[in-house]
């Protein structure tokens, strides 16, 4: 039941925020309890883009599954692809070729730093800042164009498959990732001259929406949420695949636990991905991007999990076979349905205008909850 | 701890559980009725603290369910999997909610698209569809003539 909108008897305003606001960044309703201007009480309500996708999947074969999973966090789908192939290879027991795998770490580098960038400026924009919104997607055209060269596609990608990639790369795409990177590094000092330090904007985040250490692992919250507030959760470090053990990057955490904290662990895991590339993008193996799959993959019976760290946090697949070629049944732990859980227990005591800035740090995207 | 030390020391908690061989991570199997107990157990005894529940589904086995529970600590890095098995005409099982709280949002969405009730949840309701909503959609008998689609 939808609450009714007006004063209760304790002489509370019961208002709704969304699902068609421009700050919920698509259908996320949420039904807000003030005192005042004091937040009491946040109640998300979901479903407004619930496709069902679990259903889906349960009718669709395991090469096919891959690409419903681009529409979910759609900001991430190279790294929700990534997580599917990944599952479905440690039940196939498939080895992916050694460029497959470079190939994918790249991917899923230049898909965080895209998602980081659309984050940076829907925020900046969600605190009354609307130039950094076009900076933003100034560079991430960028990271669009380079996708697109090689994977066809600018947002659901569907490049990666079982057993390595789609295609091989564009031969013009070392070259091009150089050049971006070049370009990126000068920008993102920019970023920073432009928003970090600024006052207005620092008043904004600081000291808002905070979350302790113990909270957000209770929320279950993972990515640069749960990383804000301290919490070692990065897939890519603790439970390294592909590439990433042998690969020389920090996970960022610090310890603020508020809105700004959340801030810089993005900024600093985008210069984090810029240096993951430079360090794959000279030393792409040579050799095959597929790895020989029959034509018709069939799961033994079993269970098989597998994990990996998008952008906004850890996204589990978890696939039941009854050896079929579909799956019995799929569930995918998607990191912002968590995230979103703690909104409540962040919000409440802050007045109403910090709740777009909190909104704005977990960095949710709606069709990645609803799922 | 690895998998073998971690089913040692699981092995002394009470209620005592029965464990499936052969998966990736140590995966428990307990009853509904000693659920709760043994989560206490499992988020604060010492060796053990499993103070992340990262994934909380449920299965449609079609003659019964599963709650399935997966569980790792942020100090000890281990991971094990809990299973519960249900009666599939009532499935019902106590909240972890409260041990847990990231499993109030989670196992609403079981609810919802399971029908599994949650005794003690202190807001069971649907997350994703509409109040009026008939039927559980995530059961694999669930038939719906308008809105689903069959590939």
């Amino acid at each position: 039941m939808i609450q009714e909108v007006g004063t209760t008897e304790q002489g509370e305003l019961v208002i709704n925020l969304g699902p068609q606001h421009p700050s919920t960044h698509g259908v996320l309703h949420l039904v807000i309890t003030l005192s005042g201007e004091t937040i009491k009480k946040v109640e998300p309500h979901l479903g407004y883009i619930h496709r069902s996708i679990e259903k889906m999947c349960e009718s669709l074969s395991y090469r096919q599954f891959i690409y419903v999973t681009s529409r979910m966090d759609y900001l991430s789908s190279h790294i929700n692809n990534h997580g599917c192939a990944l599952c479905v290879e440690k039940g196939m027991q498939i080895e992916v070729p050694a460029r497959a795998k470079v190939i994918r770490v790249l991917m899923d580098e230049l898909t965080r730093l895209a998602s980081h960038q659309l984050w940076w400026g829907a925020m900046a924009m969600d605190v009354g800042a609307l130039t950094p919104f076009f900076h933003a997607f100034r560079e991430r055209e960028a990271i669009n164009d380079i996708m697109e060269e090689t994977c066809g596609a600018r947002l659901t990608m569907n490049y990666m498959v079982p057993g390595g990639v789609m295609a091989d790369l564009h031969p013009d795409f070392p070259k091009k990732v150089k050049e971006f990177i070049r370009f990126f590094r000068t920008k993102i000092d920019e970023y920073d001259e432009l928003v970090t330090g600024n006052v207005i904007f620092k008043s904004r985040m600081e000291g808002i929406g905070y979350l302790s250490a113990e909270s957000a692992v209770s929320f279950g919250c993972t990515g640069p949420t749960a990383r804000g507030s301290g919490v070692s959760c990065d897939i890519r470090k603790l439970y390294p695949y592909e590439v990433y053990g042998q690969l020389q990057f920090e996970e960022v955490t610090a310890t603020g636990g508020d809105c700004f904290a959340r801030y810089m662990v993005r900024m600093q895991e985008m210069r984090q991905s810029l240096s993951i590339i430079e360090q794959l993008i000279d030393n792409i193996p040579e050799g095959e991007f597929q790895a020989k799959t029959k034509a018709v993959l069939k799961l033994p019976k079993g269970e098989f999990y597998s994990r990996v760290e998008t952008a906004r946090g850890e996204f589990g697949v978890y696939i039941i076979s009854e050896g079929g070629t579909t799956p019995y049944r799929i569930k995918f732990r998607s990191p912002g349905f968590s995230n979103l859980s703690a909104l409540d227990h962040m919000a409440r005591g802050y007045k109403i205008g910090d709740l777009v800035a909190i909104m704005g740090t977990l960095d949710l995207v709606i069709p990645d909850i609803d799922r | 701890m690895n998998k073998e030390e971690l089913k040692l020391r699981l092995e002394e908690l009470s209620p005592p559980a029965s464990f499936e061989e052969g998966a990736e991570w140590t995966t428990a199997i307990v009853d509904p009725a000693g659920w709760e107990g043994f989560a206490r157990h499992l988020r604060s005894d010492a060796g053990l603290e499993f103070d992340y529940l990262f994934c909380v589904t449920a299965v449609d086995w079609r003659t019964y369910m599963t709650m399935v529970y997966h569980l790792t600590s942020t100090i000890h890095r281990h991971i094990m999997v809990v299973k519960v098995k249900l009666d599939r005409d009532r499935p019902e099982i106590p909240t972890v909610s409260h041990i847990w709280r990231t499993a109030e949002f989670h196992e609403r969405e079981a609810f919802d698209l399971f029908g599994v009730v949650f005794s003690e949840h202190p807001d069971l309701r649907r997350l994703f569809m509409t109040d009026e909503w008939k039927g559980w959609p995530l059961r694999k008998d669930y038939e719906d003539p308008v809105n689903m689609i069959k590939l």
